[in-house]
């Protein structure tokens, strides 16, 4: 909603401006003398690694968290910020990465929480209006489900949306977008960028947080980079590329960020997996078959909902298939749990290392030793010194950024979180190793790492299968990519045939792209 | 570590008061009963603890000590059993509940304290039953050589053998949860139950043992039981023990949240409830008041553990800020196109 308060006198050369923001935390200095100048009807980026600052920053300028020194400035005036609510009220609004739904409630409920229209006096009836109140907004954002559908029966990238349109009807000036496209398809983002530049033509100003450049490039008017809590450089409009931004971002140029230094198999090598007519419990339980030679990195991309996770879940013995069978080296074989699979030589890098990779109250060596603890133990009895030795050599392997093998390991960084989930699977030799989605939240320099390791490890001979949803990374890294689309197997790209492209239009429903 | 050396202080206070409370409180026998009960009520706080580690809950604890006594004097009294044999039976009994549980929790997927809560009343029921609905009577008494070498006698240095008993099993328990890849298991499955089995590790079967673990405690506790008393009252015998042995745990630092715990802060944590208990004896303080006063340190026990929980919270926060906030939020992620 374009800004209401019209008519102001002289207006500020900026909407809104932070002034040498500092901020400190116990042990580190989150933000240091940080400026950035807003304008109005402008689409401004904040880039930077994980920890560079961004998140403080906006919670900083949104009044979530409070300031050490500097001063934030809206419409050329001194502000202090009290709270969400104020900010709220002054029309700044931010939108949380995470869904902050209540999901029992309807569309048009979401929008209004908190703000309901009310009558029948002390009952507190909520007045139907909010429906009628509701659906120019969600018209606006395109969202196609009335605004009396439950939440929680709407997809992850339609609740995005209906955050969104909480902040629209909180007539706001200034939005901040903090990731918002991670859950989105390629066609909601699509939606959502026409979307922003509306609203930017209506005078809204956007503050825009991606780990995506991709995007950052279509969208942004002007790019912030932010590194270690510090301003590490201003992009502007013309000045905007990937490479720019990566090397502000990291300070240094990332040359060979995809290196490839393995050989995929040539010829007719035996294949080390072998899927036949493999039917998934999930979907339309079309039979999927393919084959994967060892030293071949093979890529399964996708849209969310395709089964690819599923698939992965299936091979390492998490869920059962209906039908089809699973060869491993050539020897059929039934993997009814991760212990067999394992048995097997078969590894997951689960999907969400924090749900499903780690025990983060744990300490480091706890988490890298979980899977091989029988290596350093004596009749059951883990022995101290050896697993610390284990764990040590493990960290450095990985090149785990960790002051102590003791240090709780939620309270590494995505990145080096990561590579511990990684770490626990280095004390044996995969056949197989399945990545599903490998550099989610991770910073650029362990970015590299990762891939660095993978390509380690495919030129020892060990198969893998990366699900990616990062199609950038998908080209760079795959030998070969299968497509996934509603379950089933929609094609398949050799390395020559890559390209954006041919994936989406496969990914999306299209015929077979080579 | 902190925790430990809290409460570990808290007892020593309570002790302290207890010893300028009055003679009765500072003599042998104060301190041999004492002792005994810290004893048993440390069995079944042990089994408790170390499910509540691994993510689990017991209530059924005191109906399965019930049935257990009942179920050992009909063997020794109706059967005519040899008392080895029927203590095994005993054992064995608890054996099978744990194992119900497990198998009902894991594989069935029945929530662990809707199944135990049905265990509370499904055992308390079966005991009455087997035991006519009355008080059974071991008659002549418990055989004097196992009562003397498990109950009576003051074997090791004068001390009550209960407390001996539990500072042995206390001993196996901490090697076990501490040093062994079995209690490494346990606990982080208690965190997080995902990743340990996404890491290879059978889960459902460390579950099964942590709760097999808990009603044979119980039911070994049913067999001390009944050389204390000499009988057993099907109907009422073992009632409100579940919440003693819960109770026990968490003041010792068991997180019902899962993973969190130590054997050594659980045996404190029994020592603090039974000194409480008897403190409310000593400085006469009227006994009806004695309920009052245990959930009273429980709650404050707890109210200080949240409240230093969410201090090193912040803290850990505060230290990787940026980084791990987001971190957070990133995790949130769903799948992108």
């Amino acid at each position: 909603m374009a800004a209401e308060h019209s008519g102001e006198a002289t207006p500020a050369p900026y909407l809104l401006e932070a002034r040498d923001v500092s901020r400190a935390f116990p042990g580190v200095q989150a933000l240091d003398r940080v400026r950035l100048s807003l304008r109005r009807g402008e689409v401004l980026a904040v880039v930077g690694e994980n920890g560079a600052g961004k998140s403080t920053l906006m919670k900083i300028l949104a009044g979530v968290e409070r300031l050490d020194s500097g001063t934030v400035l809206l419409d050329g005036r001194p502000l202090r910020l009290g709270g969400v609510q104020e900010a709220q009220r002054l029309g700044i609004v931010l939108i949380h990465q995470e869904l902050n739904l209540a999901e029992n409630l309807d569309v048009a409920g979401n929008i209004f929480l908190g703000r309901e229209p009310r009558r029948g006096g002390f009952l507190g009836l909520v007045d139907k209006r909010i429906y009628a109140d509701a659906e120019p907004i969600t018209r606006r954002l395109g969202l196609d489900s009335s605004p009396r559908a439950p939440v929680a029966g709407l997809s992850i990238g339609q609740q995005q949306l209906v955050e969104i349109a909480r902040a629209l009807s909180l007539d706001s000036r200034v939005l901040i977008m903090d990731e918002p496209t991670s859950s989105l398809t390629q066609r909601e983002t699509d939606r959502l960028f026409d979307v922003i530049r509306d609203l930017k033509r209506g005078g809204l100003s956007v503050l825009y947080i991606s780990h995506r450049l991709k995007e950052v490039e279509e969208i942004a008017d002007r790019v912030v980079v932010l590194r270690d809590g510090r301003n590490a450089g201003e992009l502007q409009h013309d000045q905007i590329s990937h490479e720019a931004m990566v090397r502000l971002m990291v300070g240094r140029e990332l040359k060979q960020f995809f290196r490839r230094t393995h050989v995929p198999p040539a010829g007719n090598v035996p294949p080390v997996l072998r899927v036949e007519r493999l039917r998934l419990d999930v979907g339309t339980g079309q039979p999927i078959s393919f084959s994967l030679r060892g030293g071949e990195i093979v890529c399964l991309a996708g849209l969310i909902g395709a089964g690819r996770s599923e698939l992965a879940e299936t091979l390492f013995g998490l869920r059962r298939p209906l039908s089809g069978e699973v060869f491993l080296d050539g020897r059929p074989v039934r993997v009814g749990s991760p212990a067999e699979a394992i048995a097997h030589g078969v590894f997951l890098l689960p999907e969400d290392r924090r749900s499903q990779g780690l025990v983060l109250e744990a300490s480091v060596k706890a988490n890298v030793t979980l899977a091989s603890l029988q290596r350093v133990s004596r009749l059951g009895l883990i022995n101290p010194p050896r697993e610390r030795a284990l764990a040590r050599d493990l960290c450095q392997r990985l090149n785990v950024h960790t002051p102590s093998v003791d240090k709780t390991v939620g309270l590494l960084s995505g990145g080096n979180q990561q590579k511990v989930v990684l770490a626990k699977w280095l004390t044996r030799s995969p056949r197989l190793l399945i990545v599903d989605e490998p550099t989610r939240g991770v910073d650029v320099g362990a970015k590299t790492e990762i891939y660095g390791l993978m390509d380690r490890l495919a030129g020892q001979g060990t198969a893998i299968l990366m699900i990616s949803s990062d199609l950038e990374e998908v080209l760079g890294m795959s030998d070969r990519v299968l497509v996934m689309h509603e379950g089933r197997l929609a094609g398949e790209l050799p390395r020559e045939d890559l390209s954006e492209e041919a994936v989406m239009h496969l990914a999306t429903g299209g015929g077979h792209g080579s | 570590m902190r925790k430990l050396a809290g409460i570990g202080l808290f007892l020593l206070v309570l002790y302290g008061s207890l010893l300028i409370a009055n003679e009765g409180a500072r003599s042998a026998e104060n301190h041999y009963n004492l002792g005994r009960d810290i004893g048993k009520y440390g069995l079944i706080s042990l089994g408790a603890g170390l499910l509540i580690i691994s993510g689990g809950i017991d209530l059924s604890i005191g109906s399965v000590v019930g049935l257990s006594a009942t179920v050992l004097v009909i063997l020794l009294t109706e059967k005519g059993w040899s008392p080895l044999l029927a203590m095994l039976a005993t054992l064995l009994v608890g054996c099978v509940i744990g194992l119900v549980h497990g198998v009902l929790v894991t594989k069935l997927r029945v929530q662990a304290f809707v199944m135990t809560l049905c265990g509370l009343f499904i055992y308390r029921g079966l005991a009455r039953w087997l035991a006519g609905d009355k008080a059974m009577s071991l008659g002549r008494g418990f055989p004097a050589f196992w009562r003397d070498w498990l109950y009576r006698s003051r074997a090791v240095f004068g001390l009550p053998m209960s407390l001996v008993i539990l500072l042995v099993i206390a001993g196996v328990a901490a090697v076990f949860l501490h040093r062994s890849v079995y209690g490494r298991y346990l606990s982080a499955i208690g965190s997080n139950e995902r990743a340990v089995r996404y890491s290879g590790i059978a889960t459902d079967r460390y579950k099964m043992l942590a709760y097999v673990l808990c009603s044979v405690l119980a039911a070994f506790y049913g067999i001390l039981f009944v050389m204390e008393t000499n009988q057993v009252q099907p109907s009422s015998d073992g009632n409100f023990l579940e919440l003693y042995a819960i109770a026990g745990a968490v003041l010792g630092g068991c997180s019902l949240r899962g993973g969190e715990g130590t054997v050594v802060g659980i045996l404190i944590g029994t020592a603090i409830l039974q000194l409480l208990g008897n403190l409310v004896l000593m400085w006469g303080i009227p006994s009806a008041l004695e309920y009052t006063v245990i959930g009273g340190a429980l709650l404050l026990g707890a109210i200080l553990d949240e409240s230093l929980r969410r201090g090193e919270g912040r803290r850990a926060r505060g230290a990787k800020e940026g980084e791990k906030e987001k971190q957070e939020e990133e995790q949130k992620d769903h799948k992108p196109a």
